[in-house]
């Protein structure tokens, strides 16, 4: 059975100062998957995203979403970049992020109104933040600024979404109620793409893994190619490790 | 004071600079809030020291000080600074900070060299360009005041046109640009107007201090609010509330430099903010701490009590104050405080916990440990 591919990167290269951060990737991601993007730190996985993203843009390479490039099919990707990359002191609450969300398909100017609040109150309950909707976000812990993050991209309702570290710095319970959202995602049709670094729940917690470490060094089914062999490849250490057993 | 409005009433010439200064603070204000959001605090002192080359070589032209000309040169030298500015930090490893310096004291530098050699000239116009350095309100003309009315009226249509757009960028860039919007776009539509408040405030409160006049008013209304639109707005009232009592103050007192002035009373608004305000106000802070180290101290007190009371099968049987002797935490004034509270009975030389004391107290222990 051949799987629909929802996004085809081909020949991907990106560089800073002449160092390449990416080297020639092509990978190719099928609909439906949740797939984590392993490799250690400077491999390039935000990197990779951002650049499938077109926020950073790449020396050469395309990237093609459901068969057509990806500035045209934005409205179907939805991003959700590492919690550390914004200021949380920023003047704003908690719903007003995540109304965010509705402010692409909005488009320029455009004011937000009620149908876009109800959306983004629908996500926010998703997420279990409802009661914290008036939250200045400077005012909420760690887990709670990645879900209002999350919130935020369920909003966009798209078909492919791209995660760069979800889990990092979230508690136990923030980690689960993520996943578990995740999951939903996959069970509705969606793709699911993870920055993760924490090999031990790969297994439990994703169904396809890309092996990263400036070029690709593995991509397929968790069951299949998350091995010694890979890990080693990628992490550059010999891993004899019990995580697969 | 009655002085001061009567004087208003009827000098033609200080109505227009106190609607000028008005117009000019509160267009900083508001301007000077997605500055500091934006993390370019430092860019404006850099553009504002930086058009002073520009006003010196349009005048080297021109050989006339026609305002709007010099004030065009100042926004050109402005523009050029902020490509520098972007370029060094874009294409060198230099942060930041160093390409800020470097750019404001080489384009301010130039600037001087330039104004010092213009004043050596044989030329009975060269004079009064220094006012470029400090401002010199005075100097406004009602057809100034217009033209800062007019732009002030198009950033503020341009504000609430993009309002969405600018909120986006200034919180999350990178979200902003998957979204489909172009970020470069709404940030150099939102760097030109910056710029170009600089540029209008450089004859009223001068290069040097005009960074002031942009930051000051934002500092202070973020201080009060944690809205955006709330914070734009205060930051609006406090700029154009700064012009005002500047003009007055510079206008009662004899011999008063009005721009300096104007950024004096910006200041006395940060300060007040930064001590004042309930939200993020160094006072309230304080209070609140003391208040917290209070109720600890309350709550060592009764879980003390609560360790001697558990002992006994009845939970508010008394016991002698003097039993606490041994423990530092209680005074009077803290019984008192816990009695108020419905946590303990006093009476005389006895206290007791109530069912309620009890609980909160048995309540702290679980939650501690």
């Amino acid at each position: 059975m051949e799987d629909k591919i929802a996004i085809a990167i081909d020949d991907l290269t990106v560089a800073y100062n002449y160092k390449p951060v990416l080297w020639d990737i092509d990978l190719q991601i099928p609909e439906g998957v949740l797939m984590a993007i392993v490799g250690p730190n400077g491999a390039g996985k935000s990197t990779l995203l951002k650049s499938i993203l077109d926020i950073i843009k790449p020396l050469a390479g395309t990237v093609t979403v459901y068969e057509k490039p990806y500035k045209k099919q934005r409205h179907l990707v939805a991003y959700v970049p590492q919690k550390g990359s914004v200021d949380w002191d920023f003047p704003t609450t908690a719903l007003d992020v995540v109304m965010m969300g509705t402010y692409g398909s909005l488009g320029w100017i455009k004011r937000p109104g009620k149908a876009e609040k109800k959306l983004a109150l629908e996500a926010l309950e998703k997420v279990g933040m409802l009661t914290f909707q008036d939250r200045q976000i400077s005012q909420l812990s760690g887990g709670q600024q990645q879900r209002i993050f999350l919130a935020r991209a369920l909003v966009q309702n798209a078909a492919i979404y791209f995660m760069d570290e979800p889990f990092q710095g979230v508690d136990a319970t923030t980690e689960k109620a993520i996943i578990q959202i995740l999951k939903e995602l996959r069970k509705a049709g969606k793709t699911v793409v993870v920055v993760h670094h924490d090999l031990q729940t790969v297994p439990e917690y994703f169904d396809w893994v890309t092996f990263l470490n400036v070029k690709k060094i593995a991509t397929g089914p968790v069951a299949q190619i998350f091995n010694d062999d890979n890990l080693t490849k990628t992490y550059g250490i010999n891993y004899k490790t019990s995580i697969v057993e | 004071m009655k002085q001061y409005f009567d004087l208003l009433m009827m000098d033609y010439t200080l109505q227009i600079i106190t609607l000028g200064t008005a117009v000019l603070g509160a267009l900083c204000g508001v301007l000077g809030s997605f500055a500091v959001l934006r993390k370019q605090s430092l860019l404006g002192d850099a553009i504002s020291h930086a058009s002073l080359p520009g006003i010196a070589i349009v005048f080297l032209v021109l050989g006339v000080k026609n305002n709007n000309g010099l004030l065009f040169g100042a926004l050109l030298s402005g523009l050029v600074s902020a490509v520098f500015i972007k370029g060094i930090i874009s294409k060198t490893h230099l942060k930041s900070d160093t390409a800020l310096g470097v750019v404001l004291s080489t384009f301010f530098g130039f600037g001087m060299l330039l104004l010092t050699y213009i004043q050596k000239l044989p030329n009975a116009n060269q004079s009064g360009l220094e006012k470029y350095l400090f401002g010199q309100a005075a100097t406004l003309l009602a057809s100034d005041v217009w033209l800062m009315s007019a732009i002030a009226g198009i950033a503020l249509i341009v504000v609430l046109l993009f309002w969405k757009e600018f909120k986006m960028v200034l919180f999350d860039a990178d979200y902003t640009t998957t979204l489909g919007f172009h970020v470069k776009f709404i940030d150099t539509l939102m760097t030109s107007f910056i710029v170009i408040a600089i540029v209008l405030g450089l004859q009223t409160v001068g290069v040097v201090l005009m960074s002031a006049m942009l930051l000051a008013p934002a500092a202070a209304a973020r201080q009060w609010t944690n809205s955006l639109s709330k914070m734009v707005f205060l930051a609006g009232i406090f700029g154009a509330t700064s012009g005002v009592l500047g003009t007055a103050i510079s206008a009662s007192a004899n011999n008063l430099s009005t721009g300096p002035v104007i950024v004096l009373i910006a200041t006395v608004f940060v300060m007040i903010s930064f001590v004042f305000s309930p939200i993020r106000g160094l006072l309230f802070r304080q209070i609140k701490l003391w208040k917290n180290r209070n109720d600890l101290k309350l709550m060592k007190t009764l879980l003390f009590m609560y360790n001697i009371a558990k002992n006994h099968e009845n939970i508010s049987h008394p016991h002698k104050i003097q039993l606490l002797n041994n423990f530092q935490g209680y005074t009077r004034k803290s019984l008192k405080s816990l009695e108020s509270e419905e946590l303990i009975l006093l009476d005389k030389g006895d206290w007791s916990l109530t069912e309620k004391g009890f609980d909160t107290a048995k309540n702290l222990y679980t939650n501690q440990s």
